[in-house]
């Protein structure tokens, strides 16, 4: 048997469960604990498109040093779940712990000789010590966290403050799940060798960081961005994003006195509907979006066109998950960039900003709608299953106090008498975006009429040719001018001089700087540029331009990124080489440094060089 | 069919309303549409009612979709904002402008291919959901801008212009509006001004959501003999439920009728529908037996018209929701954004 593994402050446990059994809570507890003790982590529910007796996982990755991606490997297993059992033994690193539910024997063929085997006979003591099955079942999560944190030397008073926290408003019911703890910590430390290998130290790792979803996080964003009307379809993994949104203006958007909503969500009938009632308040000056996963944006492709040539600032937050077609609902990749980025029939060009962390969902949840009235076009927020449904360390939400709505260019009644004449496309300031006016503003001036079909400087209907590539025209100057305005790439310079790149985006930022970490202890230097949005500000051409080659990293088959690299700043693509994950898991430093390690290093011995014809 | 620009001068003696404003004031651009097109008397009708109501133009949103009737909001209301959306989808988009401003007037526009076939499901939907507005179809049973296809509202047994009969069910639109919980269902026909302008304001009038199915004959695809929705068949079908008179709370009342000759309806608003009954098994302030009855006289062949149902006092999507009532779109930064103290206190419970 090889040594077992010895780490504090820096392993993996993953939690095997069914979903329905009330082990999300206790999980979560788990990794609440864990941060009260200053340490950093990195947790993930893996969960199927069920509701209750599917297996679920919840995989909570500690590190002091900060990483954030998933890390790949397990080292201690929680298996609770006698369905997944022979794959979550399996999936154990040598030298790693099995904690189990030893109440009814197992032969010894289940188990491994390389891994150490920690028996907890959970059902036996909670049947001893409840009658009522609800309890029994609820309670063996508390009983197996108590073990836990006498096996891994956890600080009894952390776990003690996250029960307390969690069960604040039902203070009742906390004596009950104190005794549930202390149960299984005094029968681990009774019956068993602890601590094990593995342990827990308190640090001072956590700083003022906090622990939130991005969904959350995208929502709340939302309401300080000032939208007002939400109109939504239910769908994995968006759903909880308009949920926030309900929940958050509830507590932050009512009128104190009256109780009076300013603020008004419809779960539509369908994402069509959604998209539609989108456009719809957007038009009549509301701020407006609406919370989609890939079959929704499919589904709404003619509204996004309409909102695109129309030019109607509307907002989606676009929660992406593993596809084509239903896909994998619960799993997560960055798959829709091409599908959003030129949504629709027709010569269309769309706004993405990529948000990296919740932190990022927060602020670029509200930039979103001053970017949409700024630019007057649709404007998506591309999260994925992976930020959107996971906790997350990062970054407190911030916020400018002096900060003010930009509702872009609007001309209200006394814009209108002061103009000397109005042209819904008439492209006054040069920089391709044209003046606007709500419905209702004047009664003589500013009224047109708004359509899909095409129309003049003056929104007159057209189908001459001219006027039409005159309007096209004035459209790519427009996504000129975004360029500027978008958030920009945030650069990442390797510490020797580096001759490649790597550009990275989203959600795989966190596993893609652990990696340039490992990387360069390895000797490989890389400079590299975090994406955050599309239209390219003009240093990311110049960043491949610096560059032999760059390294473009993503969640999906087909390279989308690297295809709009190609597409839009005409970069020659044997520049660019993919490295891709998209098996619905999130992206792992592992992953990435053995990649381009592998390519990188055979470089190193074959110098790269074109090919004479 | 003409591109001649409207003359913008108009006699100096037209009458006026009470806001000052002549019938011209009420108008849009020259009909781009077949001579005799029904679409175009409704338009008519669309101008005759705000006039007589004194909305002002701008305040009204004129939403369509996709198709012929779909067009003819360019031809009315030209001081109004329109939006000409796409296929089956003007009312989420009216759905999302109410949202924005609940004070506009929202004036839906569409047609049988826009609202029974592709829209049908959003259709049902705006009505379930009680928006406030005006939803006008423009029923002629017949696809025209893809010249002569049958729609979804196309009587079983009806002859397409090419000679085809129609095999399938039509979908009653207005019986299904009253299933739905429209609040207010009326059904006219694009040639009886008399019927269908009080029917309009009626509608206009009415906070909750208000559904018109207007027969208008289709000149070019949908006016030969074995149509049913021909000016000819119409006619000859067309069964009035009631008269309807709309007055207005500074109107006085002056004409009385004699007990059970009448029904009379207040709206929220203080406008007064005053019903003369047509049909004795009738009563159009009751939604099952209202039902029942255009059921039963479909059946007998007949196109039933006039106020088939209404509500007194209905409610709307915003009352439902609970909003304030000052427009979503009015709203600032100050009651917006709830500042950085809240934010300090959400980052605080998340640590």
């Amino acid at each position: 048997m090889p040594q077992p593994i010895v780490a504090t402050n820096d392993f993996v446990v993953k939690f095997a469960n069914v979903n329905g059994s009330g082990s999300a809570s206790a999980n979560g507890l788990f990794a609440k604990s864990v941060l009260r003790m200053g340490v950093p982590i990195a947790s993930r529910n893996i969960f199927p498109s069920n509701i209750q007796g599917l297996p679920t996982w919840f995989e909570v990755r500690i590190c002091e040093a900060g990483h954030m991606g998933r890390r790949g490997g397990v080292d201690m297993m929680v298996a609770m779940n006698p369905q997944t059992w022979d794959r979550d033994v399996a999936e154990i690193e040598p030298g790693g712990y099995l904690f189990y539910d030893s109440t009814r024997p197992m032969p010894r063929s289940r188990f491994r000789d390389d891994i150490t085997i920690i028996g907890v006979p959970l059902t036996e003591i909670t049947n001893a010590a409840y009658s009522d099955p609800r309890q029994r079942q609820l309670f063996k999560n508390i009983v197996y966290l108590g073990a836990l944190s006498a096996l891994l030397d956890m600080d009894v008073e952390a776990v003690k403050g996250a029960i307390a926290a969690q069960f604040k408003g039902k203070e009742k019911l906390i004596p009950a799940n104190f005794a549930a703890l202390e149960m299984g910590r005094g029968w681990a430390k009774e019956n068993l060798a602890c601590p094990i290998g593995l342990t827990l130290k308190r640090a001072d790792a956590v700083g003022d960081r906090i622990f939130v979803d991005g969904n959350q996080a995208a929502a709340l964003g939302a309401v300080y961005g000032g939208a007002t009307v939400c109109a939504w379809y239910p769908i994995t993994p968006s759903t909880s994003l308009a949920e926030a949104f309900e929940k958050y203006c509830n507590r932050l958007r009512k009128d104190p006195e009256t109780g009076a909503k300013r603020f008004a969500i419809v779960q539509a009938e369908d994402e069509l509907a959604s998209i539609g009632m989108v456009v719809g308040a957007a038009w009549n000056g509301a701020r407006s979006f609406t919370a989609t996963s890939g079959p929704g944006i499919s589904l709404m492709q003619e509204f996004l066109g309409l909102a695109y040539f129309a030019e109607i600032p509307s907002v989606v937050f676009d929660v992406q998950r593993a596809g084509p077609s239903t896909g994998m609902p619960t799993r997560t990749q960055q798959s829709d960039l091409l599908s959003a980025a030129y949504a629709s029939h027709g010569d269309t060009k769309h706004i993405l900003l990529l948000p990296e962390d919740p932190a990022e969902c927060f602020a670029f949840g509200a930039d979103a709608f001053d970017l949409a009235d700024r630019l007057q076009t649709p404007v998506f927020v591309m999260l994925d299953l992976d930020i959107g449904m996971n906790d997350w360390l990062c970054e407190p939400f911030a916020w400018d106090p002096n900060r003010k709505m930009d509702r872009g260019k609007v001309l209200d009644a006394a814009g209108l008498d002061a103009a000397a004449s109005f042209g819904r496309y008439l492209d006054v300031d040069g920089d391709g975006i044209p003046y606007r006016t709500w419905p209702g503003t004047h009664p003589e001036k500013g009224a047109f009429f708004t359509r899909g079909t095409s129309r003049d400087r003056y929104a007159r209907y057209t189908e001459e040719g001219a006027p039409y590539v005159d309007n096209m025209q004035r459209l790519l100057r427009k996504f000129d001018t975004a360029k500027s305005i978008v958030p920009h790439p945030v650069a990442i310079p390797a510490k020797e001089k580096a001759r490649d790149g790597v550009i990275f985006f989203g959600s795989s930022s966190a596993a893609m700087r652990e990696a340039l970490v490992a990387l360069e202890a390895q000797g490989i230097h890389l400079d590299a540029l975090r994406i955050r949005a599309f239209p390219f500000h003009q240093d990311v051409a110049a960043f491949v331009a610096a560059h032999e080659r760059v390294f473009v990293v993503e969640q999906n088959r087909d390279a989308q990124l690297r295809t709009l690299l190609v597409n839009e700043e005409e970069i020659d693509p044997a520049k660019l080489i993919p490295v891709l994950h998209y098996d619905g898991t999130p992206i792992t430093a592992r992953f990435i440094q053995a990649a381009i390690a592998e390519r990188a290093s055979a470089a190193n011995i074959l110098p790269f060089r074109k090919a004479t014809p | 069919m003409s591109y001649l620009p409207k003359p913008k001068l108009h006699h100096p003696k037209l009458p006026t309303n009470a806001i000052g404003l002549t019938r011209r004031d009420y108008e849009g651009a020259i009909s781009t549409l077949c001579a005799g097109c029904g679409h175009d008397s409704i338009s008519a009708a669309i101008i005759q009612a705000c006039f007589n109501l004194s909305l002002p133009p701008h305040r009204i949103a004129k939403m369509s979709g996709i198709g012929c009737s779909s067009k003819t909001p360019t031809y009315f209301l030209g001081a109004a904002h329109g939006f000409n959306s796409v296929h089956g989808r003007m009312p989420s988009v009216l759905t999302g402008a109410y949202l924005a401003n609940r004070d506009l007037i929202y004036l839906g526009v569409s047609g049988d291919g826009d609202s029974a076939s592709i829209g049908f499901g959003q259709f049902a939907h705006s009505i379930r959901r009680g928006v406030n507005m005006t939803y006008i179809v423009e029923n002629n049973g017949v696809y025209g801008l893809t010249k002569g296809q049958f729609s979804a509202t196309s009587d079983l047994g009806s002859v397409a212009k090419k000679g085809t009969v129609n095999t399938d069910q039509p979908i009653d639109l207005a019986a299904i509006a009253v299933q739905l919980g429209a609040t207010f269902v009326a059904r006219s026909f694009s040639g009886d001004k008399e019927q269908l302008v009080p029917l309009i304001e009626a509608a206009l009038l009415h906070e909750g959501a208000a559904f018109l199915d207007v027969l208008s004959p289709c000149v070019a695809f949908n006016n030969h003999a074995g149509s049913t929705k021909s000016y000819d068949y119409v006619r000859e079908h067309n069964d009035a439920l009631n008269k309807l008179d709309v007055m207005l709370k500074r109107d006085e009342i002056t004409v009385s009728y004699a007990p059970g000759e009448v029904t009379e309806v207040t709206q929220h608003d203080g406008s007064l529908l005053r019903l003369r009954k047509l049909h004795a098994g009738h009563d159009p302030t009751n939604r099952a037996s209202a039902m029942h009855h255009i059921l039963e006289r479909k059946a007998a062949g007949e196109i039933v018209t006039g106020l088939i149902y209404v509500e007194p006092n209905p409610s709307a999507l915003h009352e439902h929701l609970g909003t304030v009532p000052t427009p979503l779109n009015a709203l600032g930064d100050a009651v917006l954004c709830p500042g950085i103290e809240a934010l300090e206190r959400i980052n605080a419970s998340l640590r």
